[in-house]
């Protein structure tokens, strides 16, 4: 009865309805963010001031971007759309609402075989709409004993069609154990999102060395690749 | 809720009246020594005023709203330094419904208890039910890598963050023949005298402090830190006797019982700070630190000047 209340009220218009509703809901998830995690943004190569980036993050859970959008100023957040998988968040319409009303998702296709739009075109689109991006090139949630997955190559695609936008790297920490998969109750625990200094992709850059590069400058923002 | 007590007004005054003071000389001190923000001694000094304000206007709107008040802002307080603690803890995927207890049963059921009143049993929820339930639910996941050090972890952040902590509004519900309305007035002298003493070591410290007590433990205390405070906050308990149901000597007495315990409970969170190799436990508090870095006093004090009142001045 509940969901389908919900669903009654999210039923998808273009409204101002929904744009205030949507706009309460992203306040509440911003709230219920910081009383879990209780979440700092650590800017440590980069202020957080305008200027088009890609923010591209460790992927541990469905929370992350939310982390990096609770740490944005306002004034960023608004500007700033997450990258996301259209399988997930086109899947009933709490989701939908979730995913295009609130946090104004680009969502991609990510079945190579049959999609009809090329994540990379959506993307650049995006940019050239003035929007930031936040994208995990991981591709999927990281649920192993490994700190990073390998990057797939979007990112280095997207740097390539866009050279002038900074790649930020930026390291989500401990909301892999605030609710590890699986899990449906949070569990309260402090969390940082550090950002590092802004990467480009180079003129004569090979796709595997700015890969390599990408990761490196990612994890050198872990506070556990110090510690065994 | 019926009107705050003449006595609980003239305190909030009091204190208000030197923030304004301690805020004028901060003010005084940047203006003339670091116009330009590098000091960093004073920055963090006016950082922690600022944060004085924050926490004396919230601990004055709690003790104005009673039992509900004060259970209210220490509960919330648990919730915060349990956060901090698991934060540093080992716990891994197999602790998920423990510590989802810990936080959303075990927290919220001793503040409730506490509300109630019920003695015999938030004196007792912690250290044996809580105590036997966390290593139950933790062994149904299977996972026994590390299962000792993971469960004692959980119980010493359950004891220090919730059970300790909840023992200062527990003073709500004692009752003190002659006092009754005023208990308040009794969390407000323990977390005064806990606070100005952490103040006075702090001072005295700066201006004498010489012989370090604990280098290995926290390289800021000092024998004369030490001394010139907890005299000192035990002559301003003394002082305030007139809003307890003490004589200037007993204040004094209890004063120093709170001091000491207050310095010996910041010491172990000290140890356990070095042995997770952090320096302060969050930076949820500008220039303090983390919650428990400002309780970590008042929760070794709490159980003890709780138990000691009940004693000897209560009837339940």
């Amino acid at each position: 009865m509940w969901a389908r209340a919900l669903e009654e009220i999210t039923a998808p218009s273009d409204g101002e309805g929904t744009e205030m509703l949507a706009k309460l809901v992203a306040g509440l998830i911003v709230g219920f963010a910081r009383f879990i995690t209780a979440v700092r943004g650590k800017w440590e190569g980069i202020e957080p001031v305008d200027g088009q980036r890609v923010y591209f993050a460790n992927h541990a859970s469905h929370g992350d971007f939310v982390l990096i959008w609770t740490v944005l100023p306002p004034r960023l957040r608004q500007r700033t759309r997450p990258v996301a998988g259209a399988d997930y968040w086109l899947k009933g319409q709490l989701r939908t609402f979730i995913g295009r009303d609130v946090f104004n998702a680009v969502l991609i296709d990510r079945n190579r075989e049959n999609r009809k739009d090329d994540p990379i075109a959506l993307m650049t689109a995006a940019l050239d709409g003035g929007a930031s991006l936040i994208v995990f090139p991981e591709g999927t949630r990281n649920t192993g004993e490994m700190p990073l997955l390998p990057f797939k190559s979007g990112l280095y695609h997207l740097g390539k069609a866009r050279p002038d936008v900074d790649l930020v790297p930026v390291w989500i920490d401990n909301l892999n154990r605030v609710m590890p998969k699986g899990e449906i109750v949070p569990i309260p625990l402090i969390c940082t999102v550090t950002f590092g200094a802004p990467i480009r992709v180079g003129e004569t850059q090979a796709k595997e060395e700015f890969i390599a590069r990408a990761e490196a400058a990612l994890l050198a923002l872990s506070p556990k690749t110090a510690v065994p | 809720m019926t009107a705050p007590h003449p006595h609980l007004l003239t305190l909030l005054a009091g204190l208000a009246a030197i923030l304004v003071a301690a805020s004028a000389i901060g003010y005084v001190l940047q203006w003339r020594l670091s116009p330009d923000g590098s000091n960093t001694v004073i920055e963090n000094l006016n950082d922690r005023i600022r944060a004085w304000w924050v926490m004396v206007v919230l601990m004055g709107l709690a003790l104005i709203g009673g039992r509900t008040g004060v259970t209210l802002l220490f509960a919330f307080c648990s919730f915060a330094a349990l956060r901090e603690f698991v934060t540093l803890t080992n716990t891994r995927r197999a602790d998920h419904w423990a510590l989802a207890a810990a936080f959303f049963i075990v927290l919220p059921a001793q503040y409730y208890l506490i509300w109630i009143g019920w003695y015999g049993l938030y004196s007792i929820f912690i250290p044996v039910y809580a105590f036997l339930l966390i290593p139950i639910i933790a062994a149904l996941r299977g996972d026994t890598d590390h299962y000792l050090i993971r469960i004692a972890e959980v119980q010493w952040a359950l004891m220090i963050c919730v059970f300790c902590v909840s023992h200062v509004p527990a003073l709500i519900s004692l009752d003190i023949p002659g006092y009754e309305g005023r208990n308040v007035l009794l969390i407000a002298f323990l977390v005064i005298v806990v606070q100005i003493s952490d103040v006075m070591q702090y001072v005295w410290g700066k201006l004498l402090g010489r012989t370090r007590i604990a280098p290995k433990l926290s390289p800021s205390k000092t024998v004369e830190g030490f001394v010139g405070g907890a005299l000192s906050a035990t002559l301003i308990g003394a002082a305030l006797s007139w809003m307890t149901p003490f004589t200037p000597m007993q204040a004094a007495l209890l004063s120093l019982i709170i001091v000491m315990m207050g310095f010996f409970g910041g010491l172990v969170m000290s140890a356990i700070k070095r042995d997770r190799g952090v320096k302060d436990w969050s930076h949820l508090i500008a220039g303090h630190g983390g919650f428990i870095d400002r309780l970590d006093s008042v929760v070794f004090s709490a159980p003890i000047f709780f138990h000691v009142v009940r004693y000897w001045w209560s009837v339940t």
